[in-house]
């Protein structure tokens, strides 16, 4: 199933460090901060890049960090500073748009599936646990494979990779909410079916979602950087992290640790905010809901 | 009786919920076993009386509550408001329906929508039915929730189900059945989660109300000492069906079915100083799922007769108002 | 010595998010040998906290913060959780108000019993359950029901099954906690009736711990009344059902419909149930109490003894 096993470690390890209330809006704020930087990194790339990120030769090949290459150049004498700028723009694109896309089909249909129930439920169900049971990476890599080269597929695959997750998750909080006394109290007042969807169920579902937005987030970065890393997807003339990664990887063996270690310190610090955000708003939100 | 129309009126009320088979039972045996929560209950409500239905867990108190409200639909049997016949209404006749008949929940933990504040919980109903939008809502709602002592009406208004006690829940679910100006209540155990020393208050409350908006009561209790306290008239019932039913001096003092008899010598006093006479009880409740054959009682009665196996006793009329279901009282 | 419990300066906090809970503050009491003691309360009154801290079962975040728990010479506070094993069960043990979450699940009633009884005595298996059906019958359950799984008793016989296994071992002491809460009134009444009779068979203490003071009459010889983590007042049953002293026990019984009366006219309590992490300074029940004065606001009234062992934490005394 779609891997959030990564990011969760993290965080039960990191929860596991701090009990006490500070810690979660320590979380937040730092996640946050993290995902922010990042942004302002993607918005001022063409203005706090040095280089041109997919110019060869600005300096020599595989020259190690000093004042002029902060993070040194790879094997083509690309500044490798500039191409980590630069490759925050399409892993932030691909995440954000993937995530909003997976989220908003997810809760709609998971919203029909729960309220409506009958056969379009058990239909729909079948066909979200069979996505769901896919190790999420190997569906990504069959979409992206099947979809072609190109920054769509890319997202699309990552898309219906997250969807089941959403689905899955408020059709389960439709099916409970449905059934609580607040909403049969909310019929027995008079409320139609519209009414009891949008007022009383959705706003009490709500809750849940940005959690798994940031945890997904995480998810889909390192998801990402797996596919590049693995050649597919993303066209070659984008400054991408994991394809980064993996041309670095091979300059190993000579003890070229650079092009390598820079991008996938990225991908984890990425990775690292959005899970942050997302576990800190899970404790931060969840006396509110269970305190109900 | 009254000459007047009852206002409720209930005849021949069943409801069999089919009991959860799996696939393959269902695949296997064409035959399906039915929980028979309410089988074959009738009575009538006058307009402005409180009207208990006392019981243990599991008589069909709370389900025949909820098929009056019309919250689920009949089996078998018919429902009157008045003149007009409400058993299978549906859609926009039901939704008007409720402006009239209202119900106040045993759960006030669970009863509010908790992501909407007190002011919006009570004041909906209002917009549902189109009575009253925007500032006009407001005073409406602030004058409820005055009224059920919540004050200061404005703070109350903008808080959260959470922020409150159990007892303040309570008040609000009452605001919210009232806001309506309904004509009859059901109230589904509406204390049983609350305090002792609030209970009171709750109690109250409702019979303030009852006399200032003219309202008529459906109350389902376990509690057969709260329906002393607050019934006019009292059916006491047993695995789905009525056994006996009658004013509460009535019930209280000239008891007539063993199991009412029962019922009452085990409710406890706080004095020391009372002796009881105990009425023993064999077994337990049969499941509603086989009832006994003949009287359902028999199974337990101290004073089952042969023909108590064989033939279930109607409910008779044996003094004025006062119905009993036993073979006792030829 | 007759003295089976004797409780000095009891208090329990809860160490929670939201600030500290004074569950139980600072307890006093005493109960001797065969006395069955009602101790009635409502929700957050500490009454359940102090049922657990006898046998040091308090869940976290809570712990015993203070006082002395001496059961019959020995000072419970003071054991480690070893000794208090052996303790738990077979000198003082515990009726849960749920039968259903108190039992497991998976194991047949007559091992579970078995099994209790050859963890704290040295006897053959046989032995163990011979016992155990002696029990099962004392409690009104046909031997053929050994081997039956909780979940095949109704609510009334899991409860009776509860108290089996509490009076196994022949305790000195019961803590009932609310152990007929969750049954209908005739059930009710036949598990008191029960455990009344096995108390004087076997000669124990009982702590019934309840909200409902209807059913204190029936079976209790005292009295505790607990109000916000406090004992207020200490009596006979006899003397407080003719005169309750305290106001809130007063206020209390008005509240309560007595179906020996037929025109009865309920009373509330105004105000709102104490808040344990900040309670009102002064007496806890003064916001609330009809009587109240500037003295109740400002001290802690103490325990004052009205005489023939009668307590009553309260100024008007």
């Amino acid at each position: 199933m779609a891997n959030l096993t990564i990011p969760r470690m993290i965080m039960s390890g990191l929860s596991r460090l701090s009990l006490r209330r500070g810690a979660e809006r320590l979380f937040v704020v730092a996640g946050l901060a993290i995902i922010l930087a990042f942004v302002f990194m993607a918005i001022l790339a063409p203005v706090i890049a040095p280089y041109d990120p997919n110019k060869t030769g600005v300096g020599r090949l595989y020259e190690s960090p000093n004042p002029r290459f902060p993070m040194g150049t790879d094997r083509l004498g690309r500044d490798i500073l500039s191409r980590v700028i630069w490759g925050s723009r399409i892993v932030l694109i691909v995440t954000l748009s993937s995530m909003a896309l997976s989220s908003i089909c997810g809760v709609i249909l998971g919203l029909i599936s729960g309220y409506v129930g009958g056969k379009l439920d058990t239909v729909l169900s079948l066909f979200m646990d069979s996505l769901y049971a896919f190790p999420g990476l190997i569906l990504a890599i069959a979409l992206a494979v099947m979809l072609g080269q190109g920054i769509m597929p890319v997202i699309v695959s990552l898309t219906v990779v997250y969807v089941p997750i959403y689905f899955r998750m408020i059709r389960g909080e439709v099916l409970s909410v449905k059934e609580s006394l607040f909403v049969e109290a909310a019929r027995a007042v008079g409320a139609n079916g519209r009414t009891l969807i949008f007022k009383y169920i959705f706003p009490n579902v709500i809750p849940s979602i940005p959690i798994v937005l940031s945890l997904n987030a995480a998810d889909a970065v390192l998801t990402l950087a797996a596919l590049s890393f693995l050649g597919l997807g993303l066209p070659a003339h984008i400054p991408d992290w994991g394809f980064d990664l993996r041309m670095g990887y091979g300059a190993l063996t000579a003890k070229i640790w650079w092009p390598g270690t820079f991008p996938g310190l990225m991908i984890v610090l990425l990775t690292l905010g959005f899970s942050l955000f997302g576990e800190g708003l899970a404790e931060i939100l969840n006396p509110k809901l269970s305190r109900r | 009786m009254g000459s007047a129309m009852p206002i409720i009126r209930v005849v021949n009320l069943k409801k069999y919920f089919p009991v959860q088979q799996s696939f393959l039972e269902r695949l296997l045996s064409r035959r399906i076993d039915y929980i028979r929560a309410v089988d074959g209950v009738s009575f009538e409500i006058e307009k402005g009386e409180v009207f208990s239905i006392a019981g243990e867990s599991g008589c069909g108190k709370t389900t025949t509550g909820r098929l009056v409200a019309r919250l689920i639909d009949p089996t078998e049997g018919r429902i009157y408001f008045g003149e007009r016949e409400i058993t299978s209404l549906k859609g926009e006749d039901l939704r008007r329906l409720r402006r009239h008949i209202q119900i106040i929940f045993q759960n006030p933990y669970a009863s509010l929508n908790p992501r909407m504040k007190i002011g919006d919980n009570v004041g909906h109903p209002l917009e549902i039915h189109g009575l009253a939008y925007g500032e006009e809502r407001r005073r409406l709602v602030m004058e409820m929730l005055e009224r059920v002592g919540l004050q200061p009406a404005s703070k109350f208004y903008n808080a959260y189900p959470h922020e409150l006690s159990g007892g303040q829940r309570q008040r609000v679910a009452v605001a919210r059945a009232m806001i309506l100006k309904p004509d009859f209540i059901v109230a589904d155990e509406p204390i049983s989660m609350i305090d002792v020393s609030l209970r009171a208050r709750i109690l109250e409350l409702m019979i303030q109300l009852k006399e200032e908006l003219n309202l008529t009561y459906l109350f389902i209790t376990h509690d057969l000492a709260v329906a002393k306290y607050i019934s006019d008239r009292i059916a006491i019932m047993y695995l789905g069906k009525i056994v006996e039913m009658g004013s509460k001096e009535a019930i209280f003092s000239d008891p007539k079915h063993p199991y009412t008899e029962a019922l009452l010598s085990a409710i406890p006093i706080p004095n020391p100083r009372v002796k009881r006479k105990r009425v023993e009880l064999k077994g337990e409740v049969p499941s509603p799922i086989n009832p006994p054959p003949g009287c359902i009682f028999h199974t337990r009665c101290p004073l089952a007769m042969d023909i108590c196996q064989r033939e279930e006793p109607e409910l008779v009329e044996i003094e004025d108002g006062h119905l009993v279901s036993c073979h006792l009282i030829k | 010595m007759s003295q089976l419990l004797k409780i000095e300066g009891l208090s329990v906090h809860y160490y929670t998010e939201d600030g500290i809970v004074r569950a139980v503050d600072k307890v006093d009491f005493l109960m001797n040998r065969g006395e069955t003691i009602g101790l009635v309360g409502e929700s957050g009154s500490g009454k359940s906290t102090f049922g657990l801290a006898i046998l040091r079962l308090v869940p976290p975040p809570g712990r015993i913060v203070g006082g002395k728990i001496i059961f019959d010479g020995t000072e419970l506070t003071s054991l480690d959780e070893r000794e208090m094993q052996k303790i738990r069960g077979r000198r003082i043990s515990m009726v849960f108000q749920d039968p259903t979450t108190s039992l497991d699940p998976l194991m047949k009633v007559g091992d579970h019993l078995v099994e209790t009884i050859m963890a704290h005595e040295n006897v053959t298996r046989e032995e163990a359950k011979e016992r155990a059906l002696k029990m099962l019958e004392q409690v009104g359950i046909r031997p053929e029901r050994f081997g039956d799984y909780p979940h095949q008793f109704s609510g009334g016989m899991r409860q009776r099954v509860g108290i089996a296994l509490a009076l196994a071992l022949n305790p000195d002491l019961v803590i009932a906690d609310e152990p007929t809460s969750s049954l209908d009134v005739i059930v009710q009444f036949q598990i008191l009736d029960l455990m009344k009779r096995l108390k004087e068979l076997y000669d124990m203490g009982m702590i019934l711990v309840t909200h409902d003071i209807s059913i204190v009459p029936g079976i209790a010889d005292r009295i505790a009344l607990m109000y916000a983590g406090q004992l207020i007042e200490l009596a006979d049953v006899n003397s407080f059902f003719d005169e309750p002293l305290h106001p809130y026990g007063k206020a209390l019984l008005e509240s309560v419909p007595n179906i020996q009366f037929s025109d009865q006219k309920l009373k509330y309590i105004l105000g709102n149930p104490p808040d344990l992490i900040n309670p009102p300074r002064g007496c806890r029940f003064s916001p609330r109490c009809p009587y109240a004065t500037e003295r109740c606001r400002r001290e802690e009234p103490p325990m004052i003894n009205v005489g023939s062992d009668r307590l009553v934490k309260c100024f008007r005394y």
